[in-house]
């Protein structure tokens, strides 16, 4: 029997708090931590967000009827509490995959974390966690090249990478930028990085930037007889303008390019990754901005997602925290968000902050890059944590060596290669650290002044956002 | 600025060239490099032997001994492969490859017998 129009406000939870639905293998599913304003009860606030985040509005609308509003809306199908803390409760949600154009992460996200993250009933929310079905992923693009393939174009195996990004972040003229790269890269760097806001300022435009930097690549393999890249940045103004700058980079033979994926923009950052497939180069990213969605533990977007963003919208590289240096991160929660980007089916795992089984398919991996006030003595754990299928980047651990960049690089070089020996020898890295390191330097002066230098130096303060456990 | 030492490697010098994974450390003894033949065979890789001439070593493809050793968990076989390719390619580099099949990757990849370098 056909529906009569009802109109007036309708308490959410009539709509859309469904708790025995079971969730189809095709729904896109979120949970959101919810931090309600006092006085309204749990399924409500959870349906509103379902609502607000999918089909519904404040009203009944008679044109609800003219469509199968069951079959496209949200529904809230679970609320639980929060470990360790009373203030907000987790709500699970699941829409319809038609909701969603094919291929877009920017759609996804415009309904997921638009209008309803300034609704009024919230106190504040925060999306925890999205499982994509397979039948999603599929639309995706995905990285452009993945793992392997990195792996084989660049010929590095059995090993972490390295690179280092470039300091002073601003201000260097294009040739004494290229001079830093080149020191970088024959000391036994893989890599050398544009700093996130090296874009193409007054002090060095990009093409200058591109030109030097390539000599510097060049010179740098002939020495070394090893394949080296340096992610120039791309990130632009207008997307017309980046892929004219990615169009250079091609054209001189550039091996990786890079792009900040938050302030650049996902539909931008989608467009770069299927031409960087189309090219067959590889595609660095950066993830700027983020903090200000992620750290907050009751408000924004937390970093898994962002990683499942970007994996479904593209690229080989992304930073993701190095657990130990100068920038935030819990180390349970890094675990759980590095296998998100390599691993090709991740299971749910509370003790790492997954919410939902992630099945990736075929679709490739991600490099995670450990980036940020790390140094050679941090090294052991680096390798521990991040294994072979990582970047690990040291800017000032490099260009900070007592004698200069190639001294640095090469004695990060060492360290990690001692270090690997050592974890395949069966010895246990961040027990002996310190003595696989000291045997190290024995044949490396470099990285016996490497040691020498950041002896003293470490970062340890509490994480903000940490895994909700209980405390109680 | 006495202190700062000069890091010494140059086009012109050949001993400045590097081969990837373990190139930066001191040559590995059999003892070492036993060990490492002993972590591939433990992560269930297949081994593989190849070899270049020194002026070619920047292919990717060099050239294959025999075929991979595929299933072959036995150290001293596997080292055994190692030196009949170095005596029959004396003048040439020489690589370990443990291949993954799963990764579709080479999980392990080092040099342990160089030629004289270009």
């Amino acid at each position: 029997m056909a529906k009569t129009y009802d109109s007036g406000v309708k308490d959410y939870r009539e709509t859309y708090w469904e708790p025995n639905y079971t969730p189809k293998e095709t729904d896109i599913l979120a949970c959101f931590k919810i931090t309600p304003q006092a006085g309204i009860p749990r399924e409500e606030i959870a349906a509103a967000v379902a609502a607000e985040s999918s089909t519904g509005t404040w009203t009944t609308v008679w044109t609800d009827l003219l469509t199968d509003l069951d079959y496209y809306k949200g529904r809230a199908y679970h609320i639980e509490d929060v470990p360790g803390d009373d203030t907000c409760f987790y709500a699970f949600i699941a829409y319809p995959i038609d909701l969603f154009e094919e291929g877009s992460v920017v759609n996804v996200m415009t309904s997921l974390v638009g209008n309803v993250f300034g609704f009024k009933a919230l106190r504040a929310l925060r999306l925890e966690d999205i499982r994509f079905p397979i039948a999603y992923v599929m639309t995706c693009n995905g990285p452009p090249q993945g793992i392997t393939l990195e792996r084989d174009i660049l010929n590095k195996y059995g090993r972490p990478m390295l690179g280092c990004t470039i300091k002073p972040k601003l201000g260097l003229s294009a040739k004494n930028y290229g001079r830093a790269c080149y020191e970088g890269l024959r000391g036994g760097l893989d890599f050398t990085q544009d700093d996130e806001n090296v874009n193409s300022q007054p002090f060095m435009r990009w093409r200058a930037r591109f030109d030097f930097v390539m000599e510097a690549i060049h010179k740098a393999e002939a020495e070394t007889g090893e394949r080296k890249g340096h992610y120039l940045n791309v990130t632009a103004p207008t997307a017309d303008e980046m892929m004219k700058r990615a169009e250079y980079a091609k054209e001189i033979g550039a091996p990786i390019i890079m792009h900040d994926y938050i302030t650049g923009g996902w539909a931008a950052n989608t467009q770069l990754a299927q031409w960087c497939q189309d090219n067959g180069l590889l595609l660095h990213i950066h993830r700027a901005m983020h903090a200000v969605l992620d750290r907050d533990p009751h408000h924004g977007i937390h970093f898994r997602v962002l990683t499942k963003i970007l994996r479904l919208s593209g690229g080989d590289h992304l930073h993701s925290g190095t657990v130990v240096g100068k920038l935030e991160g819990d180390r349970n929660a890094t675990l759980g968000w590095i296998d998100l980007m390599r691993e090709s089916y991740i299971k749910e795992d509370r003790s790492r902050g997954i919410f939902f089984d992630q099945d990736w398919g075929a679709m490739p991996g991600v490099f995670p890059v450990a980036s940020g006030g790390i140094h050679v003595w941090h090294m052991p754990a680096l390798v521990n944590i991040f294994g072979d299928d990582s970047v690990l980047q040291f800017g000032g651990g490099t260009l900070g060596h007592p004698w200069g960049n190639a001294a640095g690089a090469a004695a990060n070089r060492v360290a990690v290669e001692a270090c690997v020996q050592a974890r395949n020898e069966g010895r246990e890295l961040e027990k002996e650290g310190k003595d696989i390191l000291t045997a190290a330097a024995k044949h490396s002066p470099e990285l016996g002044a490497a040691m020498e230098t950041w002896k003293e130096i470490k970062f340890e303060f509490d994480t903000v956002d940490k895994l909700d456990v209980a405390h109680k | 600025m006495s202190d700062v030492q000069d890091y010494a490697s140059s086009l012109g010098d050949t001993s400045s060239r590097k081969f990837e994974t373990f190139s930066y450390l001191p040559p590995m003894t059999p003892e070492q490099i036993r060990k490492q033949v002993e972590y591939l065979v433990s992560k269930g890789w297949n081994p593989a032997v190849e070899h270049t001439e020194p002026e070619n070593a920047s292919s990717n493809f060099w050239y294959m001994w025999k075929l991979p050793l595929f299933g072959e968990t036995d150290v001293d076989v596997i080292l055994a492969e190692v030196e009949a390719c170095h005596k029959a390619h004396p003048e040439n580099h020489l690589r370990l490859i443990g291949y993954d099949n799963y990764a579709q990757s080479q999980g392990a990849n080092m040099v342990i017998y160089r030629g004289k370098t270009v």
